[in-house]
């Protein structure tokens, strides 16, 4: 959690302490892996679903606090199933936003009546809601690394027909890719990147490591590779900065990190237009 | 060997049947001309040579063998959307992303992917447009780079829906030579739809005309006449010809004309709205 006292800021070695080494070490692999699945989210027009997703998967962390399972198992169960439902769904989806809209606030509300019937509830709901990056253990990390390789395996392994699907879906289509396969599979892969987004910044501000790099790298590059690349730079960058700052301002670090994923945005914009 | 060849075909896509009984040969090195009204099955017939519309009866052959999905001998050039390649993604990774883009893997074309991708660019004199972003392109630019694509992999098939679709008539000029220069050069046969027939006169060889159910393949002088039309449409045609162009007349409307404007692309012209 944010307010770890401004003591500590005063000793200038933030590596000193466990925690800012875990969170450094957390943000790290988390922006790597929302830098490349959130490019090709971004890509596909897909951001809001990325958005959608992490509020489903509110339900399924408080979900398993309740029956005492670690949050972070609950979450991603949830967005993947919700991933897979929403790629089955499809086209039939689109312009669908009151309902989409309805199943978010539902979702959103089921959390809520979960985290009544457990104890320790607002500082679940705070770390759910808005991130938890300061309170990342040894355990919590090995995890992220894990589901982050998985799922950076996953995305290489269906990057090429991916890309072909996502530009031009009629000629892929043609030439023998499954659409519905490539949707179902980068969902999932979407879903681990949501999982361990809001672990860093929370359910609520998701967009900003998924989505706000991504989309500051697309008005950069007219490259795919550096576009990828670049993504993850601006991630990183994010969060490093954005622990850094916590660490010294005794904000919240899921504030830094959104607000510089904004200024990345509003930066990207500012340089297209110079260039 | 025909490129294309359809005996007994009946096609029908969301229960609406669109060809019945069709048979027709599309010889090896044509270029074919598929005109007809909206809703005739231009992009159904593309679809069911692509093997991604599976015939209601009959057979389909391409290039001698029956019609399958993701055919390589058959290159594919889609209707135009309006957001292929968001954002500035250049026109070179755009085509990069079809190559082997069935293939599971990591999209970084090889060496020899990377000089087919040069080749087909400069077949087409796009080298240079390749570099800059595609949303920046203009429709005959675009159209340019996605015939480049389109040759990748050197298919002996084109299937070319409505690229001439909100051009002006110069650039619609522009690619109907272009394709035309390339089909004679790699010696392939191409099915171009289109809403008119006037722009692509002086190129092709035969006529498609759909509608009705039916289908008419001949040249122009055979295809475009009043009867032939006439039930082609169901209703009475009138052709006629003025300095070396073609008007299909329905009482003193202009139908292709009108077809064209239907589809949203602005050609103001005379007559009322046809539904055909």
């Amino acid at each position: 959690m944010p307010g770890m006292g401004t003591s500590m800021a005063g000793t200038g070695a933030m590596f000193e302490f466990d925690f800012m080494r875990h969170a450094f070490w957390a943000a790290s692999i988390v922006a790597i892996v929302a830098g490349c699945s959130g490019y090709f989210l971004v890509l596909r027009s897909q951001a809001f679903a990325g958005h959608a997703l992490a509020h489903v998967g509110f339900t399924g962390a408080t979900g398993a606090v309740l029956i005492g399972i670690a949050p972070l198992w609950g979450f991603l169960v949830v967005t993947a199933c919700g991933g897979v439902g929403m790629a089955l769904l499809g086209e039939r989806l689109e312009g669908r936003d009151v309902a989409i809209g309805i199943v978010l606030a539902v979702s959103l509300g089921l959390g809520l009546l979960f985290l009544h019937f457990f104890t320790s509830y607002a500082v679940q709901a705070t770390a759910l809601l808005f991130g938890n990056l300061l309170g990342v253990d040894a355990a919590t990390l090995r995890t992220l690394a894990v589901l982050a390789a998985v799922s950076l395996a996953g995305l290489a392994l269906i990057s090429r027909p991916l890309l072909f699907a996502s530009l031009q879906p009629e000629l892929a289509e043609a030439k023998g890719v499954s659409l519905r396969l490539v949707s179902v599979l980068f969902l999932l892969i979407v879903a681990v990147a949501i999982a361990e987004s809001a672990q860093i910044v929370g359910v609520l501000l998701v967009f900003a490591l998924l989505i706000a790099p991504a989309a500051a790298a697309q008005r950069l590059t007219s490259r795919v590779g550096s576009g990828v690349l670049l993504a993850v730079v601006i991630g990183l960058l994010i969060s490093w900065g954005g622990l850094a700052l916590a660490y010294y301002s005794d904000w919240p670090s899921s504030f830094w990190i959104t607000a510089l994923g904004g200024a990345a945005y509003l930066a990207s914009g500012l340089v297209r237009r110079a260039g | 060997m025909s490129a294309v060849e359809f005996s007994g075909v009946t096609l029908a896509v969301g229960g609406r049947r669109l060809l019945h009984e069709v048979d027709l040969a599309v010889r090896d090195a044509e270029f074919v001309g598929v005109l007809g009204p909206n809703g005739a099955g231009k992009t159904t017939l593309m679809r069911a040579i692509l093997g991604l519309v599976t015939p209601v009866s009959g057979k389909i052959r391409v290039l001698g063998r029956p019609a399958v999905r993701g055919n390589p001998a058959i290159g594919y050039l889609p209707q135009v959307r309006s957001h292929i390649a968001p954002g500035r993604l250049s026109g070179w990774d755009l085509i990069a992303s079809t190559v082997d883009g069935h293939r599971f893997g990591v999209p970084i074309p090889s060496a020899a992917a990377r000089r087919d991708i040069a080749a087909a660019l400069d077949r087409v004199g796009a080298g240079a447009l390749a570099r800059r972003p595609f949303a920046e392109l203009s429709g005959g630019e675009r159209q340019r780079l996605l015939l480049a694509q389109a040759l990748l992999g050197e298919p002996r098939l084109l299937l070319l829906d409505e690229p001439l679709i909100s051009l002006d008539p110069t650039h619609q000029q522009s690619v109907v030579q272009l394709v035309r220069e390339l089909q004679r050069e790699l010696r392939i046969a191409v099915l171009f739809s289109a809403h008119e027939l006037n722009p692509l006169l002086g190129a092709l060889d035969r006529v498609l005309y759909l509608g009705n159910g039916h289908a008419a393949l001949g040249t122009v002088d055979e295809i475009i006449t009043g009867p032939s039309l006439s039930r082609l449409y169901g209703s009475e045609i009138e052709v006629v010809r003025v300095n070396g162009r073609v008007f299909v007349m329905s009482g003193s409307h202009e139908v292709e004309r009108d077809e064209h404007r239907h589809a949203g692309h602005g050609h103001q012209h005379g007559g009322h709205g046809r539904h055909v």
